[in-house]
C-alpha cells in the first residue's frame, strides 16, 4: 500500500472545482484508490459525494492510498492535484 | 409591502413574478417494484446515466462557471458509491425510484450536517436526485422558460444550476430564492451574468405568479407592487452607477491625469479572454507554476515556449511580467526535491531559494521566455518571488542578463527586502510586491489559518509603512496583491509611491473609476491618513474620509 499526505491550501477545500478534477483523475485509475483524514476511514476517492462528504477545509491534510501496479505515479499525479492552490 | 433578503448581487431588476415550482413528490416510502431486480437496477442505471447525459450537455452549451458546476453534478448522478447503495436498496425489494431517493438521501445529511458552503451544495445533490426521480416516475419537470415576451423576475426555493445556466440577462431580471447564501450557485451566477439577486428571502415563493415585484441587490429588498415612481427611482440610480463606472475607460490614471497602469493577474492562457474584456494594460502577474505542477520532470523549453507565447501576443506593446517557478515545500514538485521534510513550509526552501538550488530549471525557464518573446511586440519583465537580501537580486539579475532578457525584477515579500528596498534597487529594474505573503511574513501569521486573518488585513498601517519603503526605493513599483483589487486601497497604494496595480480581471473597472475620481494629492493624502492610524479599521476610515468620490460610485 503506498500513500501520500497532502494539506489542501484551496480556499475551497477539497470541493467544488478542486474535488471534482480529484475524483476524475482518480476514475480513470483501473486500481483502488482511498482518500482518508490522518486517523479517519478512508472512502473511494473514484465517489465525489463521498469525497464532499469527507469534509475537507483549507488548512488540513489528507491520505491518498492505492495498492497495485504505477500507483507512484498516480498518487504523485492526484497529491498534485489536492495541492495545486 | 416589502419582502427582505439577503442582497448576493448588486443591482436593481423589476418586472412580474415567474415562480418555479419544479418541486417532484417523494416516491413513497416502502415501495416496491415486481419483477426482475436485475432489470429494476438496470431502469436505476439508465435513468442516473441519461441524467448525467442531460447536465454534462446542458454543461456544453452553457461554457464557463457553469459547466463546472455541472459537470460535477453529472459526476454525483455517476457516482459509484451511490450506485452501490442504489443496487442493495433494490435488491432488498425497494422500487428504483424510492432507492434512488433514500441513496441520495444519506448523502444530503452528510452535506447539510457540515453546513455553510457545503450545505449549499445540498441543493445540487437534490436536484439530481428530484430529476433521476422525474425519470423514474414519469413525473414532469418544469423549467424556466428560456424566452419571454416580458423580461420576468425569477423566483424559487432554490435554484439548480441546470435551471439557470442558459438564462439570458434579457430574460431575467432579477433572481429571488427563498434559501441559498452569498456563496449559492444563484449568487455566483448572478454576479457572473451581471444580474441582481436576493438569496435567503422568506416568503418569496408565496408571491402569486405575475406579481411586479422590484429587487435590490444590495439592499436586499424585494418590493411587492412598487408605484411607477419607485421603480423609476431605483432603476435610475442604479443606471447612474452602471454609467458612472463604465464611462471610465482607457489606461489607468488619477483625476490629474497621473498615469498608473492597471494590470491583470493571470494563472494561465484561460485568464486572457477576461483580461482583455475588461481592458487590462498588460500583466502585472503571470504565475507559471500551471505549467509545471503536477508533473514527473520539468517540462521541455518548446513546451515552455508554447506556452507562454499566447500571453505575450495577447498584449502587443503591453507589459508582461512573468514570475519565474514558485515551488518549494508547500508546491511540491518530483523534479524539485525538497532535502527534508520541512517544518515550516512557508518559511522554507521554496521561490528563489529552490531556483538557486536547481539552477538549470531557472536557466531553462528564462531560455524559453527569451525563445517566447521573439517576434513578439510584449515588453517583457520577468521577476523572481521569495527574495530577501540584495546579494540575491543580483544573483537573480545575473541570471536573467545572461539568458538575454531586457529587464530583471524581484518581488517584495519578505519584509527584510522591502526595509532595505535601497540596497536590493541597485541590482534591478524594478519590484512588483505581493501583499498576501508580504503580510503573512510581516505579521508572522499563516496565510491558510482563517483564525488570524485579521492580521493579513491589508489595510494594516504596518503593512502600508513596508509598501512605502519599497515604494519609495528608486525602481518602478507595482502591487500585485489583493489588496489592489479593492478600490479604495488602491487610491492609497497609489499614494503610497505604486507606479502600477495588478489584480484579478474583474476587479479592473471599479478600480479604473476610482483612480479617475481621485487626484494624486488625495490619494496621497488618504495615503498619509491610512499610515497614521493605529489599525486597520481606522486606517480604513481615515483614508475614505479623503476619497470623496468612491461614496458618488457607490464603492
Amino acid at each position: 500500500m503506498a500513500e501520500r499526505k497532502v494539506t489542501i491550501v484551496a480556499e475551497v477545500g477539497l470541493h467544488a472545482r478542486p474535488a471534482a478534477t480529484f475524483v476524475q483523475a482518480a476514475t480513470k485509475a483501473p486500481i483502488d484508490v482511498t482518500v482518508a483524514k490522518p486517523g479517519g476511514t478512508p472512502v473511494n476517492a473514484k465517489s465525489i459525494l463521498q469525497v464532499m462528504a469527507l469534509d475537507v477545509r483549507k488548512g488540513e491534510m489528507i491520505v491518498i492510498a492505492a495498492e497495485g501496479e504505477n500507483t507512484e505515479e498516480l498518487l504523485d499525479q492526484l497529491a498534485a492535484i489536492a495541492s495545486a492552490p | 409591502m416589502s419582502l427582505r433578503g439577503v442582497g448576493a448581487s448588486q443591482g436593481v431588476g423589476h418586472g412580474p413574478v415567474f415562480v418555479l415550482t419544479a418541486e417532484v413528490p417523494e416516491p413513497p416510502e416502502g415501495a416496491t417494484y415486481t419483477g426482475d431486480a436485475d432489470q429494476e437496477k438496470a431502469r436505476a442505471r439508465a435513468a442516473l446515466d441519461e441524467v448525467a447525459g442531460v447536465l454534462e450537455g446542458r454543461g456544453r452549451q452553457a461554457g464557463g462557471a457553469a459547466e463546472d458546476v455541472l459537470n460535477a453534478q453529472a459526476m454525483m448522478a455517476r457516482d459509484p458509491g451511490l450506485l452501490v447503495g442504489v443496487e442493495a436498496l433494490i435488491d432488498h425489494g425497494t422500487a428504483a425510484e424510492r432507492a434512488v431517493y433514500e441513496a441520495f438521501g444519506r448523502y444530503r445529511s452528510m452535506l447539510v450536517g457540515t453546513g455553510g458552503y457545503m450545505g449549499e451544495r445540498a441543493a445540487d445533490l437534490d436536484d439530481v436526485r428530484d430529476r433521476t426521480v422525474a425519470l423514474l416516475t414519469g413525473h414532469p419537470m418544469h423549467g424556466v422558460p428560456l424566452d419571454a415576451p416580458e423580461p420576468f423576475v425569477l423566483v424559487a426555493r432554490d435554484l439548480a444550476p441546470a435551471d439557470t445556466a442558459l438564462l439570458s440577462k434579457e430574460v431575467v431580471t432579477a433572481f429571488v430564492t427563498e434559501r441559498g447564501g452569498p456563496t449559492s450557485h444563484t449568487a455566483i451566477l448572478a454576479r457572473a451574468m451581471g444580474v441582481p439577486a436576493v438569496v435567503a428571502c422568506a416568503g418569496a415563493t408565496s408571491l402569486a405568479p405575475g406579481t411586479l415585484v422590484l429587487v435590490d441587490g444590495s439592499t436586499g429588498e424585494v418590493r411587492v407592487g412598487p408605484t411607477d415612481a419607485e421603480v423609476a427611482g431605483a432603476t435610475g440610480a442604479e443606471a447612474a452607477r452602471q454609467e458612472k463606472l463604465a464611462a471610465v475607460r482607457g489606461p489607468g490614471r488619477t483625476a490629474d491625469g497621473h498615469s498608473v497602469p492597471l494590470l491583470a493577474n493571470v494563472g494561465g492562457p484561460g485568464d486572457l479572454d477576461a483580461a482583455l474584456a475588461h481592458g487590462a494594460e498588460g500583466v502585472g502577474l503571470f504565475r507559471t507554476e500551471f505549467l509545471f505542477l503536477g508533473r514527473k520532470a520539468a517540462p521541455t523549453q518548446d513546451e515552455q515556449v508554447a506556452a507562454y507565447r499566447p500571453v505575450l501576443e495577447a498584449f502587443p506593446g503591453a507589459t508582461v511580467v512573468v514570475r519565474t517557478l514558485d515551488a518549494g515545500a508547500d508546491k511540491p514538485l518530483a523534479f524539485l526535491p525538497a532535502r527534508e521534510r520541512e517544518p515550516n513550509p512557508a518559511l522554507g526552501e521554496r521561490g528563489l531559494r529552490m531556483s538557486r538550488r536547481f539552477p538549470e530549471v531557472l536557466a531553462d525557464q528564462l531560455a524559453a521566455l527569451e525563445r517566447a518573446v521573439a517576434g513578439t511586440a510584449a515588453r517583457l519583465h520577468v521577476m523572481a518571488p521569495m527574495v530577501a537580501t540584495a546579494e540575491e537580486a543580483a544573483w537573480f539579475t545575473e541570471a536573467c542578463r545572461t539568458a538575454g532578457l531586457a529587464a530583471a525584477g524581484v518581488m517584495i515579500e519578505i519584509p527584510a527586502a522591502a526595509i532595505r528596498a535601497r540596497d536590493l534597487a541597485e541590482h534591478v529594474d524594478f519590484f512588483s510586491i505581493g501583499t498576501n505573503d508580504l503580510a503573512q511574513y510581516l505579521f508572522a501569521a499563516d496565510r491558510e489559518m482563517a483564525e488570524l486573518s485579521a492580521l493579513h488585513d491589508a489595510w494594516q498601517p504596518a503593512l502600508l509603512d513596508l509598501v512605502a519603503a519599497a515604494a519609495g526605493a528608486g525602481r518602478p513599483c507595482g502591487v500585485c496583491g489583493e489588496a489592489a483589487a479593492d478600490p479604495a486601497l488602491a487610491c492609497v497604494l497609489v499614494g503610497l509611491g505604486a507606479t502600477a496595480l495588478s489584480m484579478s480581471a474583474s476587479a479592473l473597472p471599479a478600480v479604473r473609476a476610482a483612480l479617475a475620481g481621485h487626484t494624486t494629492e488625495q490619494c496621497r493624502l488618504a495615503a498619509a491618513a491610512a499610515r497614521s492610524a493605529k489599525d486597520a479599521a481606522t486606517a480604513r476610515q481615515a483614508a475614505r474620509a479623503h476619497l470623496p468620490g468612491l461614496a458618488d460610485l457607490a464603492l
